[in-house]
């Protein structure tokens, strides 16, 4: 079965980065709410992550939703596995769940 | 959508629920919702939003804007 190329595409992304944000707008300028602040948990806890805009590409976008089963944007990936959008980010974070997962999973 | 709407496919879809709704911006697009249930317990964060997304059919995005989930077990 042929995969569609732009979930292959995500796929390898997640695979290949540590931790990856799919976000409006950029870590430098989040475009919404809910993805501003799941950057401003991964700042104040100094971790290096990849951003992809969706704004910019409305196939990943969608395709990231379809990938995940996921409607919402933003979401985080850590590893390779979908942590969530931006309430279970904070919860996580909140409970100190996050840090320890992070520590669990060798990012810090 | 307004919120009754939200809470009533809520408590079709996960039995026993109790929902607290807010209409974040009094626009009936923008909403926060904490959802109590025991069909919740043993699962993880992600599986327990995932059930409060599907109970709302696919309206995420669509005719829903925002919706800030929490979710929570009774406690025992």
């Amino acid at each position: 079965m042929e995969q569609n190329p732009i979930l292959k595409k995500i796929d390898e992304d997640i695979k290949t980065n540590s931790v990856i944000l799919y976000m409006k707008g950029t870590k430098e300028r989040p475009e919404c709410g809910f993805s501003s602040v799941v950057v401003q948990v991964l700042k104040t806890l100094e971790i290096p992550f990849k951003d992809v805009n969706v704004l910019t590409d409305p196939e990943i976008r969608q395709g990231i939703k379809d990938y995940s089963n996921w409607p919402t944007i933003p979401q985080l990936y850590i590893k390779g596995e979908f942590i969530g959008g931006c309430d279970i980010v904070r919860e996580m974070y909140q409970t100190g769940e996050l840090q320890q997962y992070l520590k669990d999973k060798e990012v810090i | 959508m307004s919120a009754h709407e939200i809470q009533t496919l809520i408590e079709q879809s996960i039995p026993n629920a109790i929902i607290e709704i807010r209409d974040l911006a009094g626009d009936n697009d923008h909403f926060a919702v904490q959802v109590t249930a025991e069909a919740f317990r043993g699962k993880t964060r992600i599986q327990q939003h995932q059930m409060v997304y599907q109970a709302l059919g696919g309206r995420m995005g669509e005719q829903l804007h925002a919706l800030s989930v929490v979710t929570k077990i009774p406690s025992a």
